[in-house]
């Protein structure tokens, strides 16, 4: 079996979730080759072929120019599996090259069961066995799924490639996080809030419990949509990543976004009504209540 | 100018999900169903560019059985001018490349200038199906959009990338755009616009007239995922839970010391 990894460039820099790919295609024992719009200067650890254009010529981010890139080492590697990360330029270039191919795309693989990949589906509380019914797939992995082993090591055989193809989209650049946040990496203790408060009334509850704590109050993306907490104590793919001494999560689900910035906590206590909630998976404790009646009751027997 | 948002109605995420006999997707009896929450996005950025633009006229399209007009009549509601059934009742077990290739096959010879869809659904969240039938239409298309504006024909938005970095990208029209969460803030339909939305035009298509490819992969098995063993569950009256978790804390952390 042969596999093409796409590894991920962003502001100059190879993206580790590039080894995870490797990882990926060592657990499949598929041979592999590697493809990325990067630079000499960020080559991956990596022994194997690496097909390299130039971000300088082609930007980090051109779907139409990179998809080109791309089909034209495809044509000339064959691989059964293009494999991408899950992530915003591979979710986003993965389909256009599955169209071409005229490939499944399974997106979001969390591992390999008897040949079978798996998906998570309805916000992770369910999982799915595809079967693919064409010659090549087309993968993208969850993040952090596929892990090395070991560090990543090697010197990859670079072969530069190039393409003159117009695009009618253009990158204009990048726009950096809002500034002002609160750095929620140096808290030994988070409180976050999720959907579950139901109103932004209910968020003093939370700054409460976590005052107690003598922690901060973070909170999930619903919660920052609707304007109830700023964007800066976001924890998520989309926002901080943290690992504190504790984190206690109000009324989170446990989107997959949401642990990916949180599940290095060395301690997590979930509080949910529903006990088949996400979070549960990856929580120490969870307990089954509702935030509203409970939070109030634990501050206060802290308190006291 | 012509708008067309693509909807998917999909089950309440909180609701207690069963298997189906036959294992292979979710019962669907007794659950709640509701527009897929990142076409609410779509639909809301759907109808503020209605408004902006003169003349414009947005048709709101969504793939599966009977029920789903409800959904169809809330976007309806929203603003949507008229609706597009495709009346499918085994949409579930389409792939996105069949679903992506029956909206191209509707849009293709309707010279829409925006498409619209959400970055991805809530229950199959394989983010492939906007895309996708931007593909199929040779459209520009930018996926995960959290900030959209239209002016003289030309689109400019900002993706969202990981980490809260943003990237400006633009296009001009014909164009599509996949709606991320937090775009804008989705309008609740009032109670006029909700019995105007009953009077205007829903017209439903059959599977058989889009469909022209085969499907790519299929769901042999789906199921609730392993519990991780060793995590406590912890259930009765909040007082003694608070008790309960208060003595967790001091033996296996190190905060309440």
């Amino acid at each position: 079996m042969k596999a093409l990894l796409v590894a991920e460039n962003r502001d100059g820099k190879l993206l580790a979730s590039s080894y995870e790919l490797v990882a990926f295609a060592q657990q499949l024992g598929a041979d592999s080759s590697m493809f990325l719009v990067g630079s000499e200067n960020a080559l991956p650890q990596y022994d194997g072929t690496l097909y390299l254009a130039d971000s300088g010529k082609h930007s980090e981010y051109n779907p139409a120019v990179h998809k080109q890139l791309l089909l034209e080492v495809i044509a000339k590697e064959q691989p059964d599996l293009v494999v991408f990360s899950h992530s915003s330029y591979g979710w986003d270039l993965a389909p256009r090259v599955a169209v071409a191919l005229g490939a499944a795309q399974v997106s979001e693989v969390v591992e390999v069961v008897e040949g079978a990949m798996v998906v998570p589906t309805c916000n992770a509380k369910l999982r799915r066995q595809i079967n693919v019914k064409t010659g090549k797939t087309v993968v993208s992995l969850q993040s952090g799924a596929f892990c090395l082993s070991e560090d990543p090591s090697g010197t990859p055989i670079v072969e530069k490639i190039d393409t003159e193809t117009a695009s009618q989209i253009v990158f204009e650049g990048y726009e950096e996080a809002e500034a002002g946040g609160v750095d929620l990496s140096k808290a030994e203790v988070i409180v976050s809030a999720g959907r579950g408060i139901g109103k932004p009334e209910n968020m003093p509850i939370i700054e409460g419990l976590a005052k107690a704590l003598k922690g901060e109050y973070g909170a999930s993306r619903p919660v920052v949509d609707s304007d109830w907490v700023d964007h800066g104590r976001q924890v998520g793919s989309t926002g901080q990543t943290v690992s504190p001494k504790l984190y206690v999560a109000c009324g989170i689900s446990g989107a997959i976004q949401h642990l990916a910035g949180m599940k290095k906590s060395e301690y997590i206590v979930a509080i949910n009504t529903d006990k088949d909630a996400p979070i549960g998976e990856i929580a120490d404790v969870l307990i089954v209540a509702d935030l509203k009646e409970f939070v109030p009751l634990m501050t206060a027997k802290l308190l006291a | 100018m012509k708008i067309l948002v693509c909807i998917k109605q999909v089950p309440d995420m909180e609701s207690k999900f069963k298997i189906a006999d036959d294992a292979t997707w979710y019962d669907s009896k007794d659950l709640a169903w509701r527009m897929n929450e990142y076409d609410e996005y779509a639909v809301e950025q759907a109808v503020q560019l209605r408004t902006q633009v003169e003349d414009s006229d947005l048709t709101v399209l969504c793939i599966g059985p009977q029920r789903v007009q409800e959904t169809m009549k809330k976007a309806l509601a929203m603003g949507c001018d008229r609706g597009v059934h495709i009346d499918d009742d085994n949409s579930f077990q389409k792939d996105p490349f069949e679903i992506a290739s029956m909206i191209a096959e509707f849009a293709k010879d309707k010279s829409f200038d925006m498409i619209f869809t959400g970055m991805q659904s809530q229950d199959r969240g394989s983010a492939q199906v906007g895309l996708m039938a931007g593909e199929m239409l040779s459209l520009p298309s930018i996926s995960t959009v959290v900030d959209f504006t239209f002016e003289d024909g030309k689109v400019t938005a900002k993706r969202e990338l990981e980490g809260g970095i943003k990237a400006k990208v633009s296009c001009s029209a014909p164009a599509l755009v996949t709606c991320q969460l937090g775009l804008n803030t989705p309008r609740y339909p009032t109670l006029p616009n909700i019995m105007k939305a009953k009077r205007k035009e829903l017209l439903t298509l059959s599977v058989a007239d889009l469909l022209k490819v085969d499907s790519t992969q299929e769901t042999t098995k789906i199921y609730f995922p392993e519990k991780r063993s060793g995590g406590l569950v912890l259930e009765g009256a909040a007082g003694d839970l608070a008790d309960k978790l208060i003595q967790i804390l001091k033996e296996n952390t190190g905060v309440l010391a």
